[in-house]
Order: C-alpha cells, then structure tokens, then sequence
C-alpha cells in the first residue's frame, strides 16, 4: 500500500468534516474521489499533504507514518504532488520560472538540469511555446497542466489533484484530462476528487463515494457509478444526472 | 454529525501530549535565550568605563521630576497638533489619492496637479517646508494671517497629505479591476464605485502602512518648535540647557514612546485581523 488513512478525523470548529475515514492507495492505483460538496473530498487531500492538521487517526505513506509530529512535513511534502482547483500560479513567475522554482530551491539541482527537464515536460503536454509567458496570459486550461507539470517534476510518489477541471470552461476540460489519462499511462500513482463521473468511470481504477466524513461505498467505477448499494449514493448519483453531469 | 462525543485514540492522546512537551520546551527556550541576552547586554553597558558617568548625565531621578512638567506642557501642545494634523492630512491625502486615479482628458489638469503636489512635497524635507510656511507666509504681511502654530500645523498636514495619498492611492490600484467592472455593471456610477466598492477595500488594504504614517507624524509634529512653539522636545532642550543634564531627553522619549503604543497596538491589530480575514478558508 503506497497510501493508508485509517480511521481519520477532521473538524473545524463544531463541523466534522472528516469522521474516521478509511482509505487505502495501491501503488500505480488511480482513485477518484466523488460526493457532494462538503463532503470531505477536498480536506482529505489537504490533509494527506499535511497542509491541515488532523484530529484523529493516522495516514501512512510508503510505510511511514505521516502524522507523526516527529516527521517534517517538508520532507513528506516531496513525495507528494497537489493540484489546485484555481492553478495556483505564481502570477509574477513565468512559466518556467513556476515550474523550475522547487526543482531549484528545494531540490538543489542545477538550473540548466531544471530547466531542460521543465522543457521536456512542456513540449510533451504541447506548451513549450508558453515558457517564458507569465500564467495570467494563459488560458485556464493551459494554466492548470502547467500546474499539474510544477507538480510533476518533483516525481512525486503520488499525485493529488483537487478538482482540477472545476474552474475550466467546459471545452477545456478535455486537455487536462488528456493529460491525466497519459499519466496513467506513465503508472502514476493518483488520488483525484471530481465532479466529471465520466472521466472517474473513464480513468479510475476504484471509485470512492464519500458522505458524511467517510467512505460510504467503493468499488470499480462501472459498479458504483451504475449499480451503487447505498441509498445514498444512488440519491447522490439521480442529482448529477438531473443536473446533467453524466 | 454521528459521533457527538468523540474519545480520542490513544495514538491522538500521545500526539497531544508530544506537542504540549513540545510548546512547554520552547517556551523554556524562548526564556533561557531571553535571559541570557539581557545579562549580556546589562553586564556590557553597565560594565562600560563610561557607564557611571553617563549614568549621572542622562539618567538622574531628581532632574527628571524637576523637568517633567514643563515637557508634559510641551507634549499637550503635540497631541493636540496631532490629533488635528492627523485628521485634516487623513482628509488631504484621501482627496488627492482619489484625484490621482480619475481617468478621462476633462480631469489631466486636476490629475496634473496633484501628481506634482505629491512628487514634490514627499521630496522636499518636512523642516523646509515648515520654515517657508511659518516664516514665508507672515512675510507676505496679508491680513489675517494665522498664527505660528496654525501655520507650521499646515505644513505638516501637507507633508503627511502627499504621503498619505501615495498609500491610499496603491491601495485603490490594488483593489481587481474586475470589481469595478462588477460594480459598474450593476449601474452604479464611478463615483458609487468608488464610494462602496472600491475605497472599502483600498483602505482595508491600506491600513498598516497609513497607520505606519500616522504615527511617524505623532513623532513630527514636535518639529513645529522650529517655528517657535514650546513642544515636548523643545521642552526637554530648555531643561537640559539649565541642567547641562540630558535626563529631560529620556523623559521626554519615554513620554513619546507611550504615547506611540496604543496607536502601534491597533496597527498590529488591525494588520493581524485583515491577514485573518483574508485568509480564511483556502
């Protein structure tokens, strides 16, 4: 297992957001985390990446547990790859500059040896041409796999992306989930909230319905996306369909 | 939520105690660190050859009961400046910072005006300008000329008005171009946008720094003594030259130390709340 949660707890305040949740991550496994807003998706990513303190519980990562307050966050955090919903860019870097800036300063590596790499990657995903542009010249699509290359090239072991194609207008969705398809192909190990059910049915190997802080149902993506078990989950699904969405 | 009473595990209750052991560690840290500093530097002032004779000049208890009320005398004169200074430089520099940002050729003689009122009167030193107000303008013989302390008052407040209107002015920049467009979308006028949209913000934004300048001028309002009137400072200088004492100095500086917390007190405050703010949720 490269990913283990057990029995993780999250409140804010008197909100439990994250109530003894279990989840466990394959290596090479890609998990789609689906459920309604608030259900917890986005705080679990969060908290896998330590950027939230958890309440309870623990989080393993490659046999080592996360959560202990001995353990640098810093040194985690290099394992772990996060995409944002809304990019996240540095708006006064370019979009080399974005990309090379961990490789440089975290990392130490030379800056010819960053950026030659930074390059591979941006010809692959077609945006060698935008290097030396600053994000905000850049459409929300390019900005957001130029965003999942900034995470990239740190390898991580394993890649969060947090609804990444939400802020997308919807005729760009399709090249940042080209892009999370081909990284499926590379064996990338990935946890990925979304509302796009099909794109999880497409890429998931396992989805995950999270209701009320925990994980109500999983299983592969044909069986809970077609013939859930739980009530809720076939309530949660009629919505999506009502509103379009599958 | 399902679990009301929620026991932690015992892997929580081990986590807890480790980052109390932790925080109790640095702030026993923080205390020994702090300790040993101020022994060093007690140990190296008051060890000085010099110290007992600088000691007798600037730190003698008698001569500062003695100076005290003539320098309190001084100090109302500076609170009351300031408070008046503050609020009339507060007014300048709002108006000229929204001037600044007028667009539209109608306004290049008002934006013109106040680009050069704001570039020349940060360049030119606080004591110059008080000295053309308070000796230039009496000079011109007019009649009803205000007095000294009007007059230097003036010059302060336009000093601390051009700086004033630089802060405001990057804090109304600051403010998304996209919120105007909002706001003027809704059919509100510019100067509706300005007035509920825009200027919220810029002064939220704004507000460390122009507090900063606030109380920089609590300090400089006691350079109108150049012109004459008795502040705080100018009232330390008589004493001392009584004495040959610098104790009125301290006293005088403690004095205006005082009464620069409270005003540094709401400037964290305010900074901490609005980074609060902020920075709620992601």
């Amino acid at each position: 297992m490269l990913l283990t949660c057990t029995e993780v707890r999250k409140t804010f305040g008197d909100a439990v957001v994250l109530d003894g949740l279990d989840l466990t991550v394959d290596e090479h496994e890609v998990i789609a985390l689906i459920g309604a807003s608030g259900s917890g998706k986005s705080t679990l990513l969060r908290c896998v990446n330590l950027l939230t303190e958890i309440d309870d519980g623990t989080i393993m990562l490659d046999g080592e547990d996360i959560t202990d307050p001995r353990v640098n966050p810093d040194v985690v955090r290099r394992k772990i790859g996060l995409v944002f919903q809304s990019y996240n860019l540095f708006p006064h870097m370019t979009v080399l500059d974005n990309i090379t800036l961990a490789p440089t300063k975290v990392r130490q590596r030379p800056a010819a040896e960053a950026k030659a790499q930074a390059m591979e990657w941006l010809d692959r995903v077609g945006l060698a041409d935008k290097a030396g542009s600053y994000p905000d010249r850049l459409s929300g699509g390019q900005q957001q796999r130029v965003a999942i290359v900034r995470a990239l090239v740190n390898s991580p072991r394993l890649l969060l992306l947090d609804e990444v194609t939400s802020a997308l207008d919807p005729e760009l969705v399709g090249e940042v989930l080209t892009m999370i398809r081909d990284l499926k192909g590379d064996g990338m190990t990935m946890v990925l909230a979304t509302h796009e059910m099909g794109f999880a049915r497409q890429v998931a190997d396992r989805v995950a319905f999270l209701d009320k802080g925990r994980v109500l149902e999983q299983g592969p993506p044909a069986q809970v996306l077609g013939d859930p078990v739980e009530a809720r989950t076939r309530q949660f699904l009629a919505r999506i369909i009502e509103a379009g969405r599958l | 939520m399902s679990s009301e009473l929620h026991r932690p595990s015992d892997k929580q209750l081990a986590r807890i105690a480790f980052r109390r052991r932790k925080a109790i560690r640095s702030v026993l840290l923080a205390a020994l660190s702090t300790a040993v500093l101020g022994t060093l530097f007690a140990v190296l002032i008051t060890g000085a050859p010099g110290w007992d004779r600088v000691k007798q000049s600037f730190f003698r208890g008698d001569i500062a009961r003695d100076s005290l009320p003539a320098i309190l005398d001084g100090l109302w004169l500076n609170i009351r400046l300031f408070v008046v200074c503050a609020a009339c430089a507060l007014a300048l520099g709002l108006l000229v910072g929204v001037l600044r940002t007028l667009r539209g050729p109608v306004f290049f003689p008002v934006r013109a005006l106040a680009t050069v009122y704001t570039y020349s009167l940060r360049g030119l030193p606080l004591i110059i300008t008080i000295y053309l107000f308070a000796y230039g303008i009496p000079g011109l013989r007019l009649q009803g000329t205000p007095s000294v302390t009007v007059l230097g008052g003036a010059a302060i407040v336009i000093t601390y008005g051009a700086y004033i209107a630089e802060v405001l002015r990057s804090g109304i920049e600051s403010v998304h171009p996209s919120q105007v467009a909002a706001a003027r979308s809704l059919g509100l006028s510019y100067r509706r946008t300005m007035r509920f949209v825009v200027l919220p913000q810029a002064v939220r934004r704004a507000a460390p720094p122009l507090l900063n300048d606030v109380v920089s001028m609590q300090k400089d309002v006691g350079l109108i003594s150049l012109a004459g009137p008795v502040d705080a400072i100018r009232a330390a200088q008589i004493s001392q030259a009584g004495s040959y004492n610098f104790t009125p100095y301290i006293v005088a500086g403690v004095l205006f130390v005082l009464l620069a917390l409270p005003l540094i007190g709401i400037t964290d405050w305010v900074t901490l709340r609005a980074a609060r703010r902020q920075n709620a949720g992601t």
